[in-house]
């Protein structure tokens, strides 16, 4: 376990030093994606194997698609087509396919081995987390969905794009703080 | 089979806080400062993992689940902002948005 820990571990830092240090956008999330993946890893090997499948689904899933999304609106327009074309050369995707692949060996040698045991680790099964995270720690639960509510309203209210409806529905404001409007 | 790996999880933790402070610090794109955000709090879990699994206990994976929750809510409001930056300004370069006039 301690040789599978240290490798993932060190894949995380290596793939975090690349997505810091990139010019494009879009090959540091590539190494970003590579490095929660790492984090993945390094969560199974500490017996957290609940957080590692939330870690896949959630952050490297749902967190990056958004921000691949809004990279692309970003460049939206001229060269795009340039742009993709770029994307495909192999020196672009080599680097983060070989870090994915080497976690992927990784992961594979770890299942087909036994289960994660560790003189100083104590693994905590979803069992465990979920009792918890619906007993005493209900109200944070609460809490929680109450914040990701408020993120989805302030995300629909700055995404907004003010200039297509002007139908009346502005009209009664007195003007000069609507999001999105053009200075 | 032996060797301090919960010590070990937290002082990964404590490389990948650095690197993401280096990445807020170093860039001046704000999709890179908003990515080196997200590095840190994922750091920040990785540490309440790694002290959960020292001792055995389900908190530092609730922790972990309730960083997860803040990190979705705040990399779309995020986001949101870089799309209204971009849409009101026509660049993400965190010095260009130095002076805002009312």
């Amino acid at each position: 376990m301690d040789a599978a820990f240290f490798a993932a571990s060190a894949i995380a830092l290596a793939a975090t030093v690349m997505a810091i240090t990139r010019t494009d956008a879009v090959h540091a999330l590539l190494y970003f994606i590579v490095s929660l993946l790492g984090v993945a890893v390094v969560f199974y090997t500490l017996g957290a194997s609940f957080a590692a499948v939330l870690e896949v689904i959630i952050y490297a899933g749902a967190i990056v698609v958004l921000f691949v999304f809004v990279v692309m609106m970003l460049n939206l327009g001229r060269e795009a087509a340039a742009r993709e074309r770029g994307w495909l050369r192999p020196a672009m995707w080599a680097g983060p396919s070989l870090l994915a692949l080497l976690l992927f060996v990784e992961i594979v040698a770890l299942l087909a081995a036994a289960a994660p045991s560790h003189a100083g680790i104590h693994a905590v099964e979803a069992r465990q987390v979920g009792a918890a995270l619906f007993g005493p720690y209900l109200l944070a639960v609460e809490l929680a969905s109450m914040l990701l509510l408020a993120g989805l309203v302030g995300a629909y209210h700055l995404g907004r794009d003010d200039r297509n409806d002007r139908d009346g529905r502005n009209s009664g404001r007195a003007g000069g703080h609507a999001p999105g409007r053009l200075p | 089979m032996s060797g301090p790996a919960p010590e070990w999880g937290l002082a990964v933790a404590a490389a990948l806080l650095a690197l993401g402070l280096a990445g807020v610090l170093v860039r001046r794109n704000v999709i890179f400062i908003l990515m080196s955000v997200e590095i840190m709090l994922n750091a920040g879990g990785l540490a309440a993992v790694a002290a959960g699994a020292r001792w055995g206990q389900a908190d530092g994976q609730i922790l972990f689940v309730l960083v997860l929750a803040l990190a979705a809510a705040e990399v779309s409001v995020g986001l949101g902002l870089i799309l209204l930056l971009h849409r009101r300004f026509g660049t993400v370069d965190a010095d260009r948005f130095s002076e805002m006039r009312g």
